[in-house]
């Protein structure tokens, strides 16, 4: 078990103006056959990627954000959401999709994958990864 | 245990270094690559935000970066150490984690 490191995935960058978001995802998904303890930050314009109802049928690119749904069942179950940034840009928890897991050690509880943190919180959390991967 | 940061934005055009500066924690360093030197630049409208983490974080600049963009090492603010390719290399080396801000 000693080898199990814990890695952040940092986004800082919306959904759909640059590749990065996505990328991102794509690390994720990849990153999380290796059974390793995975976390997401998301932070500055990195929780735009995360708003509800988000349709991209006039701009010809996938519409990514119904995948973070499916982050855990691959056991990611650890978004956590900079309450800051998500003042700064007007936004609430409420204008976030809903992102839920299903807890195995708790008889498979449905439970929130989001949790909002403050930036003082986020220091910290970043403070203590074994890597950082910032998208 | 702490932290590297590296930041390769100018701050004049992208809040990557502010972002940055508001999440490092005592004891981290903090290291200026690419357009990011310009953060260093002492009376610049960053300045004062930068001066103000420097009593905790320990601000670095890439040399080579620096006289790419012809900025004298006496235009910093006081306290930013210039550092080189093997500098770089030293503090990778020095703190437990590298947290690049993109």
């Amino acid at each position: 078990m000693s080898d199990i490191k814990k890695f952040l995935y940092v986004n800082r960058k919306p959904p759909y103006g640059t590749i990065y978001a996505l990328e991102s995802l794509e690390v994720v998904l990849i990153g999380a056959a290796f059974e390793q303890d995975v976390s997401l930050a998301f932070l500055d314009d990195g929780v735009f990627q995360l708003t509800r109802g988000q349709n991209t049928d006039a701009i010809g690119v996938k519409n990514f954000s119904p995948t973070f749904r499916a982050l855990g069942d691959y056991e990611v179950t650890k978004l956590y959401v900079e309450r800051e940034s998500l003042d700064e840009r007007g936004l609430t928890e409420g204008d976030l999709q809903e992102i839920t897991y299903e807890d195995e050690d708790d008889d498979w509880e449905e439970k929130p994958s989001i949790r909002v943190v403050s930036r003082a919180e986020m220091a910290e959390i970043m403070a203590d990864q074994d890597v950082v991967l910032s998208f | 245990m702490s932290t590297l940061h590296t930041v390769n934005k100018s701050p004049f055009g992208n809040a990557t270094l502010s972002s940055c500066l508001g999440h490092c924690l005592p004891g981290d360093a903090v290291l200026l690559i690419e357009d990011a030197v310009y953060g260093a630049l002492d009376g610049s409208a960053m300045a004062d935000q930068v001066k103000s983490r420097m009593g905790e974080v320990a601000l670095y600049v890439l040399d080579g970066d620096l006289k790419a963009r012809g900025i004298d090492a006496g235009k910093l603010v006081s306290g930013a150490k210039c550092v080189g390719y093997d500098g770089f290399v030293d503090l990778v080396t020095e703190h437990d984690r590298t947290q690049s801000w993109l």
